[in-house]
């Protein structure tokens, strides 16, 4: 693996740059404000999510889950529930159909399938976590279907239960990799650096367990169709690799499985890998021989599907007086399952954020009987620029130092552990557009210094950070000799507008009309590509793929335009050509001809191709990520210690921004997420049992409307030239920096300091 | 859900009682806003629903001695926007509208307020024990998450908290629960309308098994047109309240003629602050009377480890809320 990584290091040496990409010049519909293709239905209340497809002869699933964290179960009573009304069947590990292991994610290897943990699915009696589902109860409706799972009686024998963070921890371990990457990374001698340091600072900020909450909760219908394959509805934000993780599971070939997702309600994460209710519900379709449809409750989303772990974290900053780091240390300790593994990335930040001759970053897990914990919206970075972002602000006060200040001076020429060029970074210039817009300077630097009656006012700043992702990927393009195009691949629309800006790329790539494009999404057999929305990947990567396709196309169109000697084309070159006006023209002047003429006179009715667009090498060439400043003003009682957001500035570098529209909504959506991070969610998990006790958005606080200020946004807007149409993905940057911004905010409002989310407000009394 | 259940709609209090008095193990239903929530969650098993959402009256009417009369089957938001609450009662329309959500208020009733139940997380979890599902079972929260959870009127078998605003908000203006039965109307001053758990934690109103809600009467009182509410929660608005205050003042040359002081989410029941309305009533308005009467009410307090804020944050918010009132003209 090491030595593959360093020739392919070595071969990006060489890699030359992208060609400056003309549609940056060109003014169509890309860097528009166009309303969603998808928003009239939804308004309406006419999308359809997978829950709301009827399909004739369905019937009903409903899980039950285990209440005890490890063990075995010893006697499961279903005579009651198989004797209710309606009831059909129910399954335990004992009736179970035999099913393989899914396949855990592997970033390097999507094709195979991606599930959050590689636990057999109901295969055998033992218990790994609370929530584990150990009987599927199946009847003609719902309502039978929860009646019979509330009769299932299940007893247990239960194992000691491992899932104290705080006795664990001893027992922590480097993993094995931190997505890819290895567990410790750093530059020079942090440990020594920081001894030495005039200034520092040496804290430790704890997070607690969160959970996703998609306004949509998993559901699944999946029907067995006569020649043996498989047919399932599921709200996944990734279609591919549910067909592909199902396909292992069941023994099938790839293409014996089609997974359709045709809207999602919602992800940030949680419906990234397979989870076990969407096998449960195919297994049991697959036995009754009927549709069955499976939509968790919102109790069964938490019992069953995993969220961000809590994590505890220690930075340490040693810096000069002129404030120029000496030393950064990141500690990161994380929590996962020894079925799951995975670490949580929350030490990425500070491998690339700030200039410091001595840096280490270690990350160390220990392993719980939980539910397997998951990517959550900006998994790692969110959590880690709390961290970071909030010791720089306690580092500021130390030295008496403004913190976007502080922040400049340490700003790098190279990233700082990678120690490659940046592809494009605007950091400094976030800070300077954010600071005149939120009115920074008129700021006291002195904490607790303004006040209107009880309520204490500050101000605060944090840097929003999210690496660039870009998979290669396939699509496939259809040009019709009416002039229309067919752009399809297997991608998820949970609500971001990917059919909205993806259409604006491919109608200006291919020069057609915005209503001549359709962007057909959410269905695994559209390409042999495992293209998900995860990442904030999606939009980069499909515009790569498309590019790709295109320009194979216009090679293609050109070929057969100049079959005829009359055609204007004729004898011009590829490069000589650009598209517009619905076909293909030369540059300088206005002879060409459309799709439709060429594909007329070859008396073809359509051009259809599909490719693969290459290796992201540029992600190995340069440093890329998007970066922001998140400003924020608090007001907090001095008696009670409530604490409210009371205005908010986002300035985002994230590239060149493909709709503001939407782009304005992703922004905002993280920032009130990452509100509720700062403030008031938290997954209270009852270590007695190893049990969560608030399943309920009653009792799960994400932020409400009132709990949410205006939020203004200033797009930089600056072409990253190593990106497709100079785009960074924009899904996750937003949440990140929140939570250290308000807590920052809190310090100056009040005087002090809160390093454990969320800052509720006893902590604050 | 669910077990199978039977549902009537009832236009009377009288055709509600005759059909209770016919049916096994039937409960009344206002809004549904909790009850059906309870069923859907296993809690509650009706095997009959009986409707009283429509039973009229509908409209606060005026009583003889000057309070008003609300109706059991009115809407929370109902009651809230009403111009005669809001100038008599003002503390009353602004717990109303500190509780839940607008389209919860919407639907539920006044007397459907009064009967809700705790949020306690292990009273809504199968898999914990709670001593209010399963009568001796134990109680999960003691050692729990506590941080929702009461520091006054406790029992070693039950810590969980009444959800109500508007209920904390009746207590302070002495309000009355009309009930019947085929027997009669019988008057339950507001504070012996709910119990606290001791040893019965299960045994939540002094309600009895054959009779209705019809109303909540308000006596005059001189002091509640100068009364507010404040509520602290974990975000601004759709939260329990950690703790909440409901007060009414009236100062007279600087002696404190009449006063009222409740407490919400401290205690298994609305708390009426009988211990520092003592201290307050006939002392000068200062901040040494307030936070004196704040002490002795808060004498008894007991945290468990998460709750322990909430004495001190009551305290304040009692202090607090008392010297807005007195800085505030008197209208």
């Amino acid at each position: 693996m090491d030595i593959m990584k360093s020739l392919v290091e070595t071969f990006a040496g060489f890699v030359p740059d992208q060609k400056h990409d003309p549609l940056l010049d060109r003014d169509g519909y890309l860097g528009k404000p166009l309303n969603r293709a998808d928003g009239l239905i939804k308004v309406r209340g006419e999308a359809k999510f997978t829950a709301d497809y009827e399909i004739p002869e369905v019937v009903y699933a409903v899980l039950v889950h285990s209440t005890i964290a490890k063990g075995r179960v010893f006697r499961i009573e279903t005579e009651r529930a198989k004797r209710a009304p309606g009831v059909v069947e129910i399954f335990t590990y004992l009736n179970m159909p035999r099913l393989t292991a899914p396949p855990l994610v592997d970033i390097q290897n999507l094709k195979k399938g991606m599930a959050a943990s590689n636990l057999p699915i109901l295969q055998d009696a033992w218990v790994h976590w609370d929530g584990q589902p150990v009987a599927v109860v199946v009847a003609e409706t719902l309502e039978q279907a929860e009646h019979g799972a509330s009769l299932v009686h299940v007893e247990y024998e239960r194992d000691a239960l491992a899932v104290s963070f705080k006795r664990l921890k001893p027992d922590a371990v480097e993993p094995a990799d931190v997505m890819g990457e290895p567990g410790v990374i750093g530059i020079g001698d942090a440990a020594k650096a920081l001894q030495e340091a005039e200034f520092s600072v040496d804290q430790l900020y704890q997070t607690p367990r969160y959970n996703h909450n998609a306004i949509e909760p998993h559901a699944t219908i999946a029907w067995w169709k006569e020649d043996g394959t498989l047919v399932v509805l599921d709200s996944t934000q990734s279609v591919y690799t549910t067909a592909a993780s199902l396909a292992l599971i069941f023994g099938l070939k790839r293409d014996g499985v089609q997974v359709i997702a045709p809207f999602v309600g919602g992800g940030f994460g949680g419906k990234g890998g397979l989870w076990n209710h969407t096998a449960l519900c195919a297994a049991a379709a697959k036995a009754l021989q009927r549709p069955v449809k499976l939509a968790l409750s919102r109790e069964g989303v938490y019992r069953s599907v995993g969220g961000r772990t809590l994590a505890e974290q220690r930075i340490a900053l040693g810096a000069n007086r002129d404030g120029k780091f000496s030393a950064i240390v990141h500690d990161g300790l994380t929590a996962t399952t020894t079925h799951g593994r995975y670490a949580e990335q929350c030490t990425f930040p500070t491998r690339h954020l700030y200039a410091s001759p001595n840096i280490r970053t270690e990350q160390k897990i220990v392993y719980t009987d939980t539910v397997a914990n998951t990517w959550m919206r900006a998994p790692g970075e969110s959590i880690g620029t709390f961290a970071l972002e909030s010791a720089i602000d306690e580092l500021a006060y130390a030295l008496q130092m403004d913190p976007i200040e502080l922040r400049r001076v340490n700003e790098p020429e190279v990233d700082p552990t990678k120690q490659t060029e940046f592809s494009s970074r605007h950091l400094t210039k976030a800070y300077q557009e954010g600071k005149e817009k939120f009115g920074w300077n008129s700021r006291p630097s002195e904490p607790r210094s303004q006040r209107n009656g009880k309520w204490l006012t500050g101000q605060g700043v944090a840097t929003a950070y999210y690496p660039f992702f870009r998979f290669p990927a396939k699509v496939r393009i259809s040009v019709s000799v009416d002039g229309k195009a067919v752009v399809q691949t297997p991608a998820a629309e949970m609500g971001m507008g990917t059919a909205t800006v993806q259409c604006q790329h491919a109608a200006d790539r291919l020069g057609l009309r915005l209503d001549q494009v359709s962007f057909h999404y959410g269905d695994s057999k559209l390409a042999d590509t495992p293209v998900m929305a995860g990442g904030s990947n999606q939009t980069a990567t499909i515009f790569g793929a498309v590019q790709t396709t295109v320009e194979a196309l216009h090679r293609e169109f050109l070929k057969l335009a100049q079959q005829a000697a009359e055609s204007p084309l004729a004898g011009a070159t590829y490069e000589d050509l650009e598209a517009r006006d619905g076909g293909l023209f030369r540059r300088n002047g206005a002879l060409g001809e459309t799709y439709g003429a060429i594909l007329r006179r070859v008396g073809k009715s359509s051009l259809a191709l599909e490719k693969e667009s290459g290796m992201p090498l540029e992600l190995l060439k340069y440093s890329m990520a998007s970066y922001g400043a998140q400003f924020c003003e608090v007001r907090v009682h001095e008696d009670t210690g409530e604490v409210r957001v009371t205005r908010w500035l986002s300035a985002i570098d994230c590239g060149r921004v493909v709709n503001p529209k939407t782009a304005v909504s992703q922004i905002r959506g993280g920032v009130i997420m990452g509100i509720g991070m700062a403030l008031s969610e938290e997954t209270l998990f009852d270590e007695r049992r190893g049990r969560i006790m608030n399943a309920s958005l009653s009792q799960y606080h994400v932020p409400v409307n009132l709990d949410v200020p205006p939020i203004d946004l200033v797009f930089l807007n600056i072409a990253d030239e190593h990106a497709p149409y100079g785009a960074r993905g924009i899904g996750e940057i937003g949440i990140t920096g929140v939570a250290a911004a308000i807590a920052n905010a809190v310090y100056h409002a009040t005087g002090k300091r809160i390093r454990e989310l969320p800052i509720t407000l006893d902590k604050l009394m | 859900m669910m077990r199978n259940f039977s549902y009537t709609k009832v236009d009377s209090a009288r055709s509600a009682l005759t059909m209770l008095g016919g049916s096994v193990n039937a409960k009344f239903l206002g809004g549904g806003t909790n009850l059906v929530d309870l069923m859907r969650e296993n809690i509650e098993q009706p095997d009959a629903l009986l409707d009283v959402s429509a039973v009229r009256p509908l409209e606060i009417s005026q009583r003889p001695d000057g309070g008003l009369s609300i109706p059991a089957a009115m809407t929370n938001t109902a009651v809230a926007i009403d111009a005669l609450v809001r100038q008599r009662y003002p503390v009353l329309s602004q717990a109303i509208l500190f509780g839940a959500s607008g389209q919860i208020r919407n639907m539920a009733t006044v007397g459907g307020n009064l009967m809700q139940r705790t949020r306690c997380h292990y009273f809504y979890d199968h898999a914990a024990r709670c001593n209010k599902r399963g009568q001796g079972a134990g109680c999960d929260a003691i050692e729990g998450f506590n941080r929702m959870h009461a520091i006054l009127g406790t029992s070693e078998h039950c810590i969980a908290t009444h959800p109500s605003d508007f209920c904390v908000a009746l207590a302070a203006l002495n309000a009355i629960v009309r009930v019947e039965s085929r027997q009669g109307v019988r008057d339950i001053p507001f504070e012996a309308f709910h119990c606290l758990p001791g040893e019965t934690p299960h045994v939540e109103t002094t309600l009895r098994s054959d009779e209705l809600i019809t109303s909540v009467e308000l006596p005059p009182s001189s002091c509640a047109g100068h009364s507010q509410y404040r509520k602290v929660r974990d975000r601004a608005s759709y939260a329990f309240a950690l703790v909440s205050v409901a007060a009414a003042l009236e100062v007279e040359n600087g002696i404190i003629r009449e006063v009222r002081v409740a407490l919400g989410g401290v205690a298994p029941k609305p708390w009426r602050a009988r211990h520092a309305e003592q201290i307050l009533s006939g002392a000068p308005a200062t901040a040494a009377t307030f936070q004196q009467a704040a002490d002795a009410e808060l004498l008894q307090a007991k945290g468990l480890g998460d709750n322990d804020f909430k004495v001190e944050l009551a305290r304040r918010m009692i202090v607090n809320l008392l010297t807005e009132l007195a800085e505030s003209r008197n209208k």
